[in-house]
C-alpha cells in the first residue's frame, strides 16, 4: 500500500493511529502551506478594496469556489461558501424550507440522517405545519424501495444522505431523486462524508441542494458548500442579513445582491477557501482510482480482521459500504473501548455519532466507529486489532456476572 | 494513561457485580439521569426516613465508569444523613473538577476517591458524576 501518511504532517510527527476522520480528516502539508501563504502574502478583504492586494485576495476567493464548483460538477455562481454542512442545511431549512412549505405538505428524511440534516427539518416542520415522515432500514441496514415509496404526492422536500456517517452505505441518491422529482419534491443531499472517498457528480445525480464540509475532506475547519440549482437559490429569500450581501441599503430596507453574494454576508474566511481547494487539488492530484483502490482494500482488510474476533458485534450493511465501519465489543460499553484504545494512542469514536434515530431504531445506545483516510493502512488495522483483543480481555472475566 | 489506574478491580467488580443493582419498590423515590452523548442511563431509588438514607438502589446501563461510579456512590452514602450525603457528593465533584481537596474531604469520599484519575480524563468525567449529580437533584427535591 503507498504511504500516504507522509503527506500529513500531524501523523508524520506524533505516534497515532487516527481512525476518526469521519470526524475531522487530518490536513496534508500543502493545504497548511497554501493558508500560510495567503495570511503571509494574499491576504485583504475580498471584494471591497479598489487597491491590487484586495484584488488578490477577492482572486483567491474565486478561483476557490471555481475549483470547488468543478469538483462537484457545479457551475460557479451554483456555489456559496459557508461555515460547514451544519450552516448550510440550516440555510436551506430557514429560507427554501420555511418559505416553501405549509400544513399537509411532507418533508421525507432517511433514518440514516446526521442530526444536521434532521434536525433542521424538525424546526421546519413544527413552523410551517408540514409532516416529517422517516424512511426506515429493512435487516440488511439498507433502504428498501418500499420505503423509498413513502415519497409521495404530498412530499415537497427528501433530506438524504450520499453516505452514511455511520454505517458507511452508499445510496442509491439517483434512485431517490428521479422518485422525489416525480412528485415534484427537491432534494437536499448530505455529501459531507462521500465527497473525501469518490467523485460526487450533482448534475449526473440530479440534486437540487447538495452540501459538504472542508474539514471532512483534508480541508481546513471553517468553511463549507452549498450547491443548489441556481434557480432554486435565486428564487429563496437572504439567509444573513448585512454586508456584502447588498446592492443598495437606504434607511428603511435594503436591495440584494445576486448569487453567491446573496447567500455571503460578512467577511469571509477567504483562508479557508484557499486551503479548500488546496484540499481539492490535493484529491485530484492524487486520483479517485487511486484513492477508492487504496481505501476499498483497506476496508476489505479491515472487515476481514474484525470478523475474525468473536468478541466484536459489527454493524454492516448488504450492498456497497465505504470508509467507515461501526462495532462494539459484546459487554462491554463503547466508551469503555475508546478509553482503552486511547490509551495505545488509538483514535476512535464512540457514541451516537449524531444519528441517535438511526441507533435508536438498530436498538443501539452507542457504538464504537473507525473511519478511514487515505493516511490510513494495515499497520492501523492491525493495531486496532490488538488494542480491542485487550479490551475485550481487561472485561472478559467480569462479564457474565451479575446481570 | 495508565489504564489500570481507572479500571482496576474494585471498578470492574461494581460495574459487573454490583449488590446494589436492585430495585427497591414502592417505598422508593426515584429519579433518572442520562448522558445523551453515550446513552447512559441511570435510575437511582432511595428510601429517606428521618433525614437518613436508609436504602438505596440503581438500575439502568452505561460504560463501566458510570455503573462502577453509581454502585461505589450508593456504597458511599448508604446509611449517611442527608445532609451527610450533599457534602460529600460535592466533595466528590470537586475531586472530578480537579479541584483540590482538603485531607478530611478526601477521608470522606472512602472508596470513591479511586475514580481521582478520572478528573484526568475530561471527556469521561460526565461517566464518573452522573449518578451522583443524579441523586444530589433527588435529595434536593426530597427537601422541598
Amino acid at each position: 500500500m503507498k504511504n500516504y501518511k507522509k503527506d500529513f504532517p500531524l501523523l508524520s510527527g506524533k505516534e497515532i493511529v487516527y481512525l476518526d476522520s469521519a470526524a475531522t480528516s487530518q490536513k496534508p502539508s500543502c493545504v497548511i502551506s497554501a493558508m500560510q501563504k495567503y495570511y503571509e502574502q494574499d491576504n485583504a478583504n475580498p471584494y471591497r478594496g479598489v487597491y491590487a492586494l484586495s484584488q488578490l485576495a477577492t482572486q483567491k476567493y474565486n478561483s476557490a469556489r471555481s475549483v470547488a464548483a468543478d469538483f462537484i460538477g457545479a457551475k460557479d455562481d451554483e456555489i456559496v461558501f459557508t461555515k460547514n454542512s451544519t450552516e448550510s442545511f440550516n440555510l436551506i431549512a430557514y429560507t427554501y424550507g420555511l418559505a416553501s412549505l405549509k400544513k399537509g405538505d411532507e418533508i421525507v428524511l432517511s433514518i440514516m440522517e446526521h442530526h444536521s440534516n434532521l434536525v433542521p427539518w424538525q424546526m421546519v416542520a413544527q413552523k410551517s405545519g408540514a409532516t416529517l415522515k422517516y424512511m426506515y432500514l429493512d435487516k440488511n441496514l439498507q433502504l428498501p424501495s418500499s420505503e423509498i415509496d413513502k415519497i409521495g404526492s404530498k412530499t415537497k422536500i427528501v433530506a438524504i444522505t450520499a453516505m452514511s456517517n455511520v454505517l458507511g452505505s452508499v445510496v442509491n441518491v439517483k434512485k431517490i431523486v428521479a422518485r422525489a422529482h416525480k412528485v415534484g419534491a427537491v432534494v437536499v443531499c448530505d455529501a459531507t462524508q462521500i465527497v473525501a472517498h469518490r467523485e460526487f457528480n450533482v448534475k449526473k445525480l440530479d440534486a437540487d441542494f447538495a452540501c459538504f464540509s472542508a474539514h471532512k475532506m483534508y480541508g481546513p475547519l471553517g468553511i463549507g458548500v452549498l450547491y443548489g440549482k441556481k434557480q432554486l437559490l435565486d428564487n429563496m429569500p437572504p439567509f444573513m442579513f448585512g454586508g456584502d450581501m447588498i446592492e443598495y441599503v437606504g434607511e428603511q430596507s435594503a436591495s440584494f445582491a445576486s448569487l453567491p453574494n446573496k447567500y455571503e454576508a460578512g467577511t469571509q474566511n477567504v483562508a479557508a477557501a484557499v486551503g479548500l481547494e488546496s484540499a481539492i487539488k490535493y484529491i485530484n492530484d492524487t486520483g479517485f482510482d487511486k484513492i477508492v483502490e487504496h481505501e476499498s482494500r483497506l476496508y476489505s482488510y479491515a472487515l476481514q480482521e474484525l470478523q475474525k474476533l468473536p468478541f466484536v458485534e459489527l454493524y454492516i450493511p448488504k450492498g456497497e459500504c465505504m470508509g467507515v465501519i461501526s462495532f462494539n465489543i459484546k459487554g462491554v460499553h463503547a466508551h469503555d473501548v475508546s478509553s482503552i484504545l486511547d490509551s495505545k494512542n488509538i483514535c476512535i469514536r464512540s457514541g451516537n455519532h449524531c444519528a441517535q434515530p438511526l441507533l435508536k431504531s438498530m436498538g443501539l445506545d452507542s457504538t464504537c466507529r473507525i473511519s478511514f483516510g487515505l493516511y490510513n493502512n494495515k499497520s492501523d488495522i492491525d493495531k486496532l486489532v490488538s488494542a480491542l483483543k485487550l479490551a475485550y480481555k481487561m472485561f472478559a472475566k467480569y462479564l457474565g456476572k451479575g446481570e | 494513561m495508565d489504564l489500570s489506574s481507572i479500571y482496576n478491580e474494585i471498578v470492574m467488580e461494581h460495574s459487573s457485580n454490583s449488590p446494589y443493582k436492585k430495585n427497591i419498590g414502592k417505598d422508593a423515590v426515584c429519579a433518572m439521569g442520562h448522558n445523551p452523548n453515550c446513552g447512559d442511563e441511570i435510575k437511582i431509588e432511595a428510601v429517606v426516613e428521618n433525614g437518613i438514607i436508609k436504602d438505596l438502589g440503581f438500575s439502568g446501563h452505561g460504560c463501566a465508569i458510570s455503573q462502577s461510579s453509581t454502585s461505589i456512590m450508593i456504597e458511599t452514602l448508604l446509611g449517611k444523613k442527608v445532609s451527610q450525603a450533599k457534602k460529600i457528593i460535592n466533595v466528590f465533584i470537586k475531586m472530578i473538577k480537579r479541584e483540590s481537596l482538603t485531607d478530611k474531604e478526601k477521608l470522606l469520599l472512602k472508596n470513591a476517591a479511586i475514580f481521582e484519575n478520572v478528573s484526568n480524563m475530561p471527556s469521561r468525567a460526565k461517566c464518573a458524576t452522573l449518578s451522583w449529580h443524579t441523586l444530589d437533584d433527588l435529595l434536593e427535591k426530597l427537601e422541598k
